[in-house]
């Protein structure tokens, strides 16, 4: 038997709405086979993961949590890669719009304004914009590869928020511990519903989902992108620089990004310290993907991602299962992704070898 | 300094160099037949955990290396799959495979977690590793390092000397030609990735059999994608792999160095320095356009379905 592909006239809109479905699908059939495997009651288990904590209005909230900086993450992503640009450093954006939001706190910890916020959430998307402006202008001005600078900057971001709240910004009453001091009440992002856990992030995740989705679908710079992700000659011809799309989707992305960082600063730790990178900009990717690289699907996609981490806490706690189980359902999740979009483009033929012509 | 010393020191350097060589020279065949196989993070530390086990398992550490291997040859099948066969974007793909990489290999490794683990002991080759010097640093090294060195030889002997070598050039830098002329692009690309899975897979052994002995969740620290950037490095050629891991390795340890000695930079600092030297050293790279643009296989990163 061979596999091959036949190109579609047209793609095919059915499988671009179901190819993200089948591929959920695909991923709970193989979850049931792990988790066999494991010695697990697939069925409890799937459960678990994926029912359970929508019948609990606490958990609820965490999902809503969860969501809010995969959602805003993967939305300025999106806009990377349709335009070709591939920003994989969201994480140490993220990072670093959380400290940059984290200077006026830091070193004014008694300031209280209304204006707080505001400046601080701005803070933080210039912090991100400037560090993904790091690799956008290499490539732009040199050609340097972007997906290489914008990972290995990750790490720099990472080694560069542990010296400061080990070192410079730890709070001397700290008792040791890594962190800056806990930020003042004005400081603090909004609950989403009072004395819950969710914050204002969720309602910003939400006005930049409807905003980009604007963007990319009813006006000329969407259109930009679009075209120069798919052609990037055809683009040119048509006037528009692929440099300064480059910077563009970088600044964006790295801006989301860093808000995102500054809100899970202020209104989730409230403080900087040394946890805050947890994969969310790597996790951002399958966001972006699965959620077909459109802001309104990246919406209900960083639901699905944030189900996943609860329940996998869920299933640590009831049914001793590792929560590292989570993070291969998210990678076979991606791949399955990938796999089901071929659909749309292509049919699958097999064929047995006797008939197979070209092999190839 | 003390000579006894500078030898130490010199063979701290391979130690750190041999897992981003042999990475990086799987992944140089890989991009010479056209394909770009991002994956290298993610099948890295499937080698890292499948060498671990097994060898606790058989208490072998060979036979770990050997499992490692396999188990990067079999993960990259994924890639291979999903890229050649289903034509998705392969650099897309090659992200899942590290994201699936990183989060298998935390869960198979798991029960391992802090148990000492067995290291692969040099292979000090009677009389000559006992010379005064240079007898340990050229003779008295594990297996895996001298297998990093044979590679590199065989992988430029093989690219630029034998028939197999040129089709798989041809594939990578025009597969529409290499098709027209009956050479089976899928079937030589297959192949390539494959190879380049078995290579990553025996970094990470190196890393959990040989540099650090023990499992440790994300032990690979960004070196797959450094491995990457010596590929660009290497402007696509073996030997100039060999050069540019040597130096990443000098440089990582320098920092170690560095941070014994109470230089009174912050260890974050120093920890960053061979991220940093490999934004440069891209940049550099990417400034030299004509260098570049003769050695980078023409169909680096292109689909190919092939017409019936």
């Amino acid at each position: 038997m061979i596999l091959f592909l036949e190109k579609r006239a047209n793609y095919s809109p059915l499988f671009s709405a179901l190819s993200p479905v089948l591929a959920l699908a695909l991923t709970l059939i193989f979850g049931t086979i792990m988790f066999s495997i494991l010695g697990v009651d697939p069925a409890k288990a799937l459960y678990t993961y994926f029912v359970l904590p929508l019948t609990d209005a606490y958990l609820i909230e965490q999902i809503i949590l969860k969501a809010t900086p995969l959602i805003l993450i993967a939305i300025g992503l999106s806009v990377c890669f349709r335009s070709g640009n591939w920003n994989i450093g969201a994480e140490g954006q993220y990072m670093i719009g959380g400290m940059f939001g984290a200077i006026i706190p830091v070193y004014f910890n008694d300031f209280q304004s209304p204006l707080l916020l505001p400046m601080m959430m701005i803070m933080g998307m210039i912090g991100g914009a400037l560090f993904a402006a790091i690799p956008a202008f290499l490539k732009a001005r040199f050609g340097t590869n972007e997906i290489l600078t914008s990972l290995m900057l990750v790490y720099i971001a990472q080694q560069l928020v542990d010296w400061l709240v080990r070192g410079p910004w730890r709070d001397p009453q700290g008792m040791g511990f890594p962190g800056t001091k806990s930020f003042n009440e004005s400081a603090i992002l909004p609950e989403l519903i009072p004395n819950g856990d969710a914050h204002f992030g969720t309602v910003f995740a939400v006005i930049v989902a409807i905003g980009v989705w604007f963007m990319l679908s009813k006006t000329l710079k969407g259109f930009e992108v679009t075209v120069l992700g798919e052609c990037p000659r055809a683009g040119r011809f048509a006037g528009f620089s692929t440099k300064q799309m480059t910077i563009f989707a970088f600044l964006l992305s790295g801006a989301l990004a860093g808000l995102a960082g500054i809100a899970e600063v202020s209104g989730s730790v409230e403080k900087l310290d040394d946890k805050l990178s947890l994969g969310y900009g790597f996790t951002a990717i399958i966001v972006a993907f699965l959620g077909r690289l459109n802001p309104l699907g990246i919406l209900v996609a960083g639901l699905i991602l944030a189900l996943s981490y609860i329940g996998g806490e869920e299933a640590k706690i009831a049914l001793q299962v590792s929560n590292r189980a989570t993070n291969v359902f998210q990678g076979l999740l991606l791949f399955f992704v990938l796999a089901c979009d071929t659909l749309i483009h292509y049919r699958i033929r097999l064929v047995t070898s006797s008939k197979a012509g070209g092999t190839g | 300094m003390d000579a006894q010393i500078i030898v130490s020191i010199l063979i701290s350097v391979c130690v750190a160099s041999t897992p981003l060589l042999l990475a990086a020279t799987g992944e140089l065949v890989v991009e010479r037949s056209g394909v770009l196989n991002l994956g290298v993070e993610g099948m890295m530390i499937i080698g890292a955990v499948a060498g671990f086990s097994v060898a606790q398992i058989t208490g072998n550490p060979y036979i770990g290396a050997i499992a490692a291997i396999g188990a990067g040859a079999v993960f990259s099948l994924l890639f291979a799959f999903l890229t050649l066969s289903l034509v998705t974007n392969q650099v897309a793909t090659g992200l899942a495979l590290t994201i699936l990489g990183l989060g298998l290999s935390g869960m198979i490794g798991e029960g391992f977690v802090g148990q000492p683990g067995i290291k692969m002991t040099s292979l000090d080759i009677p009389y000559l590793s006992d010379l005064p010097l240079v007898g340990k640093l050229l003779f008295g090294q594990d297996a895996i390092f001298y297998t990093s060195l044979i590679l590199v030889g065989l992988v430029s002997w093989f690219l630029f000397r034998t028939r197999a070598g040129l089709m798989l050039r041809s594939v990578g830098d025009n597969s529409k030609s290499a098709h027209a002329l009956g050479i089976p692009v899928i079937r030589i690309r297959y192949m390539a990735v494959m190879f380049g899975g078995a290579c990553s897979g025996l970094a990470g052994a190196h890393l959990s059999l040989v540099y650090v002995p023990q499992w440790v969740e994300g032990m690979t620290a960004g070196r797959g994608w450094i491995a990457l950037a010596l590929v660009v490095f290497a402007s696509w050629r073996p030997a100039r792999v060999l050069v540019g891991a040597y130096l990443f390795g000098a440089v990582t340890i320098a920092q170690f160095h560095a941070q014994a000695l109470g230089i009174p930079i912050p260890a974050q600092f120093l920890t960053s320095l061979p991220y940093l030297a490999t934004v440069i050293v891209l940049v550099i790279i990417a400034r030299n356009r004509r260098m570049t643009m003769i050695n980078t296989p023409a169909s680096l990163g292109q689909p190919f379905v092939p017409d019936r």
